[in-house]
């Protein structure tokens, strides 16, 4: 974590059945085209996962209505942010086949 | 007196779910036991890389547009078996000189149990892909076969459930019975114990058994009598020696043709789901086999059709001849099939089964279809759609079956057309076969009951009302013998009514002339049907 910057936002996931199968799945194929290191988080203080993992994406389990954060670290790890942000934004729809 | 100081003689009542005596002692299956016994044949990350391949060749088959939840379903199950993060307790247990499928259980039975308990549906109900994946793993590494159990001669067994698929994976051996605490009559597990022979009593209840108990299974009557006395094994003696009396006197009757008391042939037909099961079957003692189960083949995922044309090709070589019903995909109902089947219906019963699914998955179906076109080139094939409600499903697999003609055709492969038939399950087909343009059919009597009765057939709780007797269900029966009888259509049963000797009285007099059975059951038709008058 010593080269680049961190780059942080948040987003409220709306998406009925929170961060389920399909969503988790969407997330971790776009947050994959990414070479930075990319994590989420329920809660600002953490934990945060792997957003390249669905094991641990799901594991999270994570309901409707919860604030999302999103960090990343590496050389488009604003680009990564930003996408994985509208992507929850946009309701999953859009991602990477 | 010994067993008498283990526990005292109790006798649990279930219900019957294959006939058989037997005294043996209780083994539990450990469901979450790593399949015993089994080389490590291939190694995990092969296994995983296999599984993936399978699933993808699944999602390749599975149309987009009519199936986008079966499509997200496996991609999901692709994700999850490509993270690397899920392999990680496996890892350390192979690092600690685990086998690979033990190492592999590690790894996915901690996700089941997470997701298990999850407070919130959507993620518990992931647990259902999560089996899935668990089994398709370990029938990589076991080289096909999930789960096969490797138990003592005399061995109970006693369990929740049990998979068909592991059921027939394992080698039963006569002396083994099996003891189920949930399940039903008409659960295909059941179904292929009646097939082999197994007795099986089900629908136990929650109870306890110490293993290594001592056990008298009277799989007929449905009843276990635990830490039986000397006069109950006295008993038992007795009834087992008249028991292989009869059966001999039954195999002395399976050889003979099937007639009435008055002289009247009715043809007996087999049930068969793999080949395996014709093992040590004679031919001559049947008419041909009525009903061929063709899930099995997809359990582990679509069979191609290369596959599936060899599976035919097979069946039809051992009938020597007869004729050969072959059912197309039955999936969903109590039957899910993970990939194929529609997950999260609130009752699958009446939802997508049967030829709905096949219909909505027009290109898996198709290969079926033309796997059989080509096996009917080597036999008496017969072509059965299971779960027909309207005319316009037969016609639209008319026209599905006129595109596989064509397609082979074009491409020069030798193929032959096939009689179509459907099978009559739903009760407004019962009551309208004029409707149906079809060159035969064939009463399913376990749906076309729980469909008339109102009675699910996986519900113990209500099987009681499963009542064959019933005279709605009578009056069904015989409605639909007349309306075949008139138009020249021939009907048969081969539903679990038929391998019942009780209710064959019951069957010859609304007027059916054709049955088909379990292989085990065929001596004790014939014999009910002898005496028939």
């Amino acid at each position: 974590m010593n080269n680049g910057t961190m780059v942080e936002d948040s987003v409220l996931l709306l998406h009925a059945a929170g961060l389920h199968a399909r969503p988790a799945v969407t997330l971790t194929k776009l947050a994959k085209t990414f070479s930075a290191r990319v994590q989420i988080a329920a809660a600002a203080t953490g934990p945060w996962v792997d957003a390249k993992s669905v094991v641990k994406v799901m594991g999270m389990k994570t309901p409707a209505r919860t604030q999302l954060y999103v960090r990343a670290e590496g050389d488009d790890a604003a680009a990564a942010v930003a996408a994985v942000v509208k992507l929850v934004n946009d309701d999953f729809i859009g991602g990477p086949e | 007196m010994s067993s008498a100081a283990l526990a005292p003689p109790r006798t649990l009542v279930g219900q019957t779910a294959a006939p058989g005596l037997v005294l043996g002692r209780i083994v539990e299956l450990d469901e979450r036991a790593a399949p015993v016994g089994l080389p490590p044949v291939v190694p995990l990350d092969e296994a995983i890389a296999e599984a993936v391949r399978q699933l993808r060749a699944l999602r390749d088959v599975t149309d987009v547009t009519d199936d986008a939840d079966a499509q997200r379903l496996i991609e999901f199950q692709i994700e999850f078996l490509g993270d690397p993060t899920l392999l990680e307790p496996a890892r350390a247990a192979l690092a600690a000189g685990a086998d690979a499928a033990t190492a592999w259980c590690r790894a996915i039975d901690a996700q089941i149990d997470d997701f298990a308990a999850a407070d919130d549906d959507y993620f518990r109900h992931r647990v259902g892909d999560l089996r899935d994946m668990r089994e398709r793993v370990i029938a990589v590494l076991t080289g096909g076969s999930v789960g096969a159990l490797r138990l003592p001669p005399d061995a109970v067994l006693l369990a929740d459930d049990l998979a068909p698929s592991r059921f027939l994976a394992t080698d039963w051996r006569p002396g083994q019975a099996v003891l189920l605490r949930g399940s039903s009559p008409t659960a295909h597990v059941a179904l292929l114990a009646r097939a082999r022979a197994v007795p099986m009593v089900v629908g136990l209840g929650d109870m306890v058994i110490e293993p290594g108990e001592w056990a008298i299974v009277d799989g007929g009557a449905g009843t276990v009598a635990l830490a039986p006395d000397g006069a109950q094994r006295a008993d038992f003696a007795r009834r087992r020696a008249c028991a292989d009396d009869e059966q001999r006197r039954e195999a002395a009757a399976a050889a003979r043709v099937a007639t009435t008391h008055a002289g009247e042939r009715v043809q007996v037909m087999i049930n068969v789901a793999t080949l395996d099961e014709l093992d040590g079957v004679d031919p001559a003692i049947c008419d041909g086999i009525g009903l061929v189960r063709t899930e099995l083949m997809f359990a582990a995922g679509p069979p191609d059709e290369a596959t599936q044309l060899d599976f035919y090709r097979r069946l039809l070589a051992w009938a020597g001849g007869r004729p050969v019903v072959v059912r197309t995909l039955d999936a969903g109902g109590d039957k899910p099939m993970p990939g194929v089947t529609v997950d999260g219906e609130t009752n699958p019963f009446l939802g997508v089964r049967g030829v709905r699914l096949s219909l909505a998955a027009p290109e898996l179906f198709k290969v079926q279809l033309r796997a059989l076109l080509r096996a009917a080139a080597a036999g008496a094939l017969r072509i059965m759609v299971p779960m027909v409600t309207r005319p316009d499903e037969l016609l639209q697999v008319r026209r599905l079956l006129a595109q596989a003609t064509s397609e082979l055709a074009a491409e020069g492969r030798p193929f032959a057309s096939a009689p179509l038939g459907l099978m009559v399950e739903v009760p407004a087909v019962a009551l309208s076969l004029e409707a149906f343009d079809a060159d035969f059919a064939s009463i399913g009597s376990n749906d076309l009951l729980q469909y008339t009765m109102a009675a699910a057939r996986d519900n113990p709780a209500v099987s009681a009302l499963a009542d064959a007797a019933h005279p709605g269900f009578d009056a069904l029966l015989r409605l639909a013998v007349k309306t075949a009888a008139a138009r020249g259509l021939p009907l048969s049963l081969c539903g679990d009514l038929a391998s019942r000797p009780a209710h064959v009285p019951r069957l010859l007099a609304a007027g059916l002339r054709s049955l088909s059975v379990p292989a085990a059951a065929v001596g004790a038709v014939k014999s009910a049907i002898s005496e028939w008058r």
